[in-house]
């Protein structure tokens, strides 16, 4: 019976994902959907696993990180290089094998970047290991503009540091990359949601998802019943790490200009108020909240110069709102409460 | 020599801003146990007042920055007063992001106040520069008031937390709430106290950090505010001392770091430092370590 | 006291090293061994010089006033603090250099004084993580769904749920744990120590907080879990009827040292120990 709920919970999830994808591709095929937001339906796919990844980080192994934007970055500018390589340099020609080529390849160097960072990061506790992980997120930003890559014929050059690199230039440092071809797509994005989420709710709900969560509510009774908490904590963090890394290459290719600044301490912020917004341990919470917040600041449009300004008044409000007691139970149960048990984690 | 002199010179003016930031972090910290993300804006605010009383009512430099003090110390009572006090038993990212959210008001506020073109910021220090070694090592008159308010502010600050009656309170609500509550301190005021002596601090690093870097934009506090933070935590978060050390040693490492080993990479040499010391040292410098009881 | 689990004295006889157990575990290997086990917080002597021996189907207890350092040893004994000095045998395994998870895997299962539940989770995942390196199965299965996470999965819920009937819990499997009342907090606490498999059971005040109809079923039921899994336990406790009641060996500690050992019997006419409890008494 408990069994079935937990199923229920899930396939809710998967169905509003679903629901609001055909909903989409309804609304553009009768052509009302605006241009504006139809710029926005990559970005909210991106930002939906990166907030579901990142819950994995927050809400479901206890650990606040403020670095997530640096795998995402490290995702986008790998998933670039390996598009542009497979698409100019062997010459593929088909735009949806590079793409998934690039999502691949980010998540697996972001993954690689999740276990670099983690072997010190997860050996730090509470606001240190926070700090850390802030710190690894500038540290990612500020490496990423001194890279530069080219493509000489079907041969990638790296260099560090202003080298004049011969061919075709991929990375130019803080400059980013430029004439990036688009080739995201709103429907690999919406099956990037579905793996994101597939992944990471039935790791929830299986014997190694309990033992991160396990370590979450009690690290000392955890290990006095044998388990390995470094082994846990790096499980969640790198597999956040690689789910980052996908939406990130997603993300990269979605533009034709990308700038290691667009990746930074803000960015992941922004994820991590998706996150807390959404509930924390929330899965479900996450997708929502990241899809409503980045419309948001489009749908605010008609304030323009204010709306900035509105969305920071109101992120205060609604956590003043939904974590001062008294205020809470004046206004009930606006927003799901922090402290989503394991059933609840969907 | 004489340059890697002036690097050093330049690297403890910029620790010292850093470390009367770090100050205002880590006694919020100590006390309230949160993470102030918004202090760094204060700072920024601070820098706009001074600018505009010189700029625009014509004051002379010394009423500015106490002016930029009384206008920080209430922004940073009102901002307790009216987002974080309601938090005070709420989970601690709660308050963080609430922090944050504040964060984003400051700079937004500016943004439609003061417009996004940057302004040239005119120094408030009348100090001539002081040559040394026969001309060869040039200090500023900045470097030097920064250096001079730095160990005021750190003189004045440890008599304060070790003298006097509030001072004392400040230390019992650090340790232990509830029992500080218990024996008759009042813990909202003492917080309230805390903030007021970290904004108005942090008005005086928004005005010396613009004199010596004279660009002032809404979000000119963000990241001397994280690199603050991380003095703090470097020096121990909670402990004074350790936020002047932590402070330094960053401005000192920015400095050289972007001397020797390079430019661009400066930022991340100050964070791989931060790292490699919380590895040895999982509580900072001056941080105590706290054994979890079973 | 009920008749149902009044203890029949045990005779305990000399271990062959040092210590006693139990007669009928006599020429089996003790489940616990420390010798001149100590540690010291700065300059503190928490725990000095502790020798014991438990059988292998021995109950014991471990009492002394409050601060005699009964709580160190237990974590000493699980590795949450690496002792100073001396030596812990396990099944005669020398424990030296582990840690607290590869205590728990050479056998020792314990509960905490302040209850420590995974809160969040409910009964049933309490005790399925502890039985998390009983019942394996990889990561891969588990997010593709692959058939070995079913079986285990049910392998599992079957095992928690087997667990879980040693206190009539399996009605509770589905509730937050931290929503549990306290004694039934208590009761799944032991329920997930012994989900580990353990050989030896420590359990720290388990009868703290309980009225006296609830101590004796736990008396009851400790005796029940021994003979059911026919594992050592050591005890922790304050209420001396349950103390006195079901443990065979017991070992008094006062500021850090062992001041006596023994028999119910000998402890209980044991002058330093009621001089430890209740203070010298002032000569007339």
């Amino acid at each position: 019976m408990k069994r079935n709920r937990k199923l229920a919970e899930k396939l809710i999830t998967f169905g509003i994902v679903i629901a609001a994808f055909l909903l989409c591709k309804i609304l553009i095929g009768t052509g009302v959907m605006s241009r504006s937001l139809r710029g926005q339906l990559i970005p909210i796919c991106v930002y939906i696993c990166m907030a579901v990844s990142l819950n994995l980080t927050v809400g479901i192994s206890g650990e606040l990180s403020l670095g997530h934007a640096g795998f995402m970055s490290v995702g986008a500018f790998s998933g670039i290089v390996a598009a542009m390589w497979l698409s100019k340099g062997v010459g593929v020609e088909s735009q949806l094998h590079c793409l998934l080529f690039a999502i691949l390849v980010g998540g697996a160097l972001a993954g690689a970047a999740g276990v670099v960072i983690g072997i010190p990061v997860l050996r730090l506790r509470g606001d240190y290991l926070a700090i850390v992980t802030l710190a690894f997120g500038e540290i990612i930003r500020n490496v990423m503009n001194c890279i530069y890559v080219s493509l000489d014929g079907s041969t990638l050059r790296f260099g560090f540091i202003n080298p004049g690199l011969p061919g075709k230039i991929l990375l130019n440092g803080p400059m980013g990359a430029t004439g990036v071809k688009k080739m995201a797509s709103f429907e690999i994005g919406f099956v990037l949601v579905l793996f994101t989420l597939f992944v990471v709710l039935n790791l929830i709900d299986s014997r190694d998802g309990r033992a991160i969560m396990a370590i979450r509510d009690s690290r000392i009774a955890a290990e006095s019943v044998g388990l390995n908490v470094t082994k846990y904590k790096m499980m969640a963090f790198v597999t956040s790490a690689v789910l980052a890394g996908m939406a990130g290459a997603l993300y990269g290719l979605n533009f034709s200009t990308v700038a290691p600044a667009m990746f930074k301490f803000d960015t992941s912020i922004l994820v991590l108020v998706f996150v807390v917004l959404g509930g924390i341990g929330n899965i479900r919470g996450s997708v929502i909240s990241a899809t409503l917040l980045t419309m948001l600041p489009e749908l605010l449009r008609a304030f323009s110069d204010y709306r900035m300004l509105v969305y920071a008044i109101v992120l205060i409000l609604v956590m003043i709102f939904t974590n001062n007691p008294k205020l809470k139970n004046a206004v009930g149960r606006l927003l799901p409460r922090r402290g989503a048990s394991g059933k609840e984690a969907e | 020599m004489t340059l890697f002199l002036s690097y050093l010179i330049n690297g403890i003016s910029l620790g010292s801003v850093y470390a009367i930031i770090a100050l205002g972090y880590t006694m919020v910290y100590g006390i309230a146990k949160m993470l102030n993300f918004a202090h760094g804006d204060v700072i920024m605010v601070g820098a706009y007042i001074a600018f505009c009383a010189t700029q625009y009512a014509g004051l002379p430099a010394f009423v500015a920055v106490l002016l930029a003090m009384l206008v920080c110390t209430l922004l940073g009572v009102t901002i307790e007063g009216l987002a974080y006090k309601p938090l005070r038993q709420a989970p601690g990212l709660a308050v963080l992001i609430t922090a944050i959210g504040m964060s984003y008001l400051l700079q937004n506020s500016a943004l439609l106040i003061w417009g996004a073109t940057p302004k040239s910021f005119p120094s408030v220090v009348s100090l001539p520069p002081v040559s040394l070694f026969d001309g060869r090592v040039k200090v500023t008159g900045e470097t030097i008031m920064t250096i001079l308010a730095n160990i005021v502010i750190m003189i004045a600050l440890t008599q304060f937390t070790g003298r006097t009656k509030m001072g004392k309170a400040m230390r019992a609500v650090s340790e232990d709430k509830g029992a500080a509550e218990l024996m008759g301190i009042n813990v909202n005021a003492t917080i309230s106290v805390t903030f007021a002596i970290g904004s108005a601090l942090a008005a005086v690093a928004g005005v010396l950090l613009c004199s010596a870097y004279p660009n002032l934009m809404p979000t000119t506090g963000s990241m001397p505010g994280i690199k603050a933070f991380t003095a703090a935590v470097f020096g121990g978060i909670g402990s004074i001392p350790g936020a002047m050390v932590g402070g330094i040693l960053l401005g000192v490492i920015e400095i050289l770091g972007k001397a020797y080993i390079s430019t661009e990479l400066g930022d991340a040499i100050v964070f791989a430092v931060l790292i490699i010391v919380l590895l040895f040292k999982p509580s900072g410098l001056f941080g105590k370590n706290v054994r979890e009881k079973v | 006291m009920s008749e149902s689990f009044k203890r029949t004295p045990t005779k305990m006889v000399p271990a062959p090293s040092h210590g006693i157990v139990p007669e009928r575990d006599v020429g089996e290997r003790p489940v616990l061994e420390t010798r001149n086990l100590g540690i010291s917080f700065g300059g503190l002597q928490a725990v000095d010089d502790f020798n014991l021996i438990i059988g292998k189907t021995e109950i014991a207890g471990l009492i002394g006033p409050n601060g005699a350092g009964k709580t160190t040893v237990f974590n000493l004994l699980t590795k949450v603090y690496q002792p100073t000095m001396g030596t812990i045998l396990i099944n005669g395994h020398d424990t030296a250099g582990m840690n607290t998870a590869q205590a728990s895997k050479m056998g020792i299962a314990r509960t905490f004084q302040n209850i420590r539940l995974f809160d969040k989770m409910s009964v049933e995942d309490n005790v399925r993580i502890g039985l998390h390196n009983q019942i394996q199965y990889g990561m891969a299965s588990g997010i593709l769904r692959l058939p070995s996470y079913w079986a285990g999965e049910r392998r599992q819920h079957e095992r928690a749920m087997d667990l879980l009937s040693i206190f009539d819990m399996e009605d509770l499997a589905g509730v937050r744990a931290g929503s549990l009342p306290y004694g039934a907090q208590r009761r799944l606490e032991i329920v997930r120590a012994l989900a580990t498999n353990p050989s030896l059971l420590l359990l720290d005040e388990p009868a703290a907080g309980m009225n006296p109809h609830e101590t004796e079923e736990l008396m009851a039921n400790i005796v029940k879990i021994r003979d059911r899994f026919k594992i050592a336990v050591l005890l922790i406790e304050h209420d001396m009827k349950l103390v006195m009641g079901i443990c065979e060996g017991i070992c008094v500690l006062n500021f850090g040292k062992v001041i006596a050992k023994g028999t119910p019997e000998d402890i209980q006419n044991n002058p330093v120990v009621i001089e430890a409890y209740l203070g010298k008494r002032k000569e007339a």
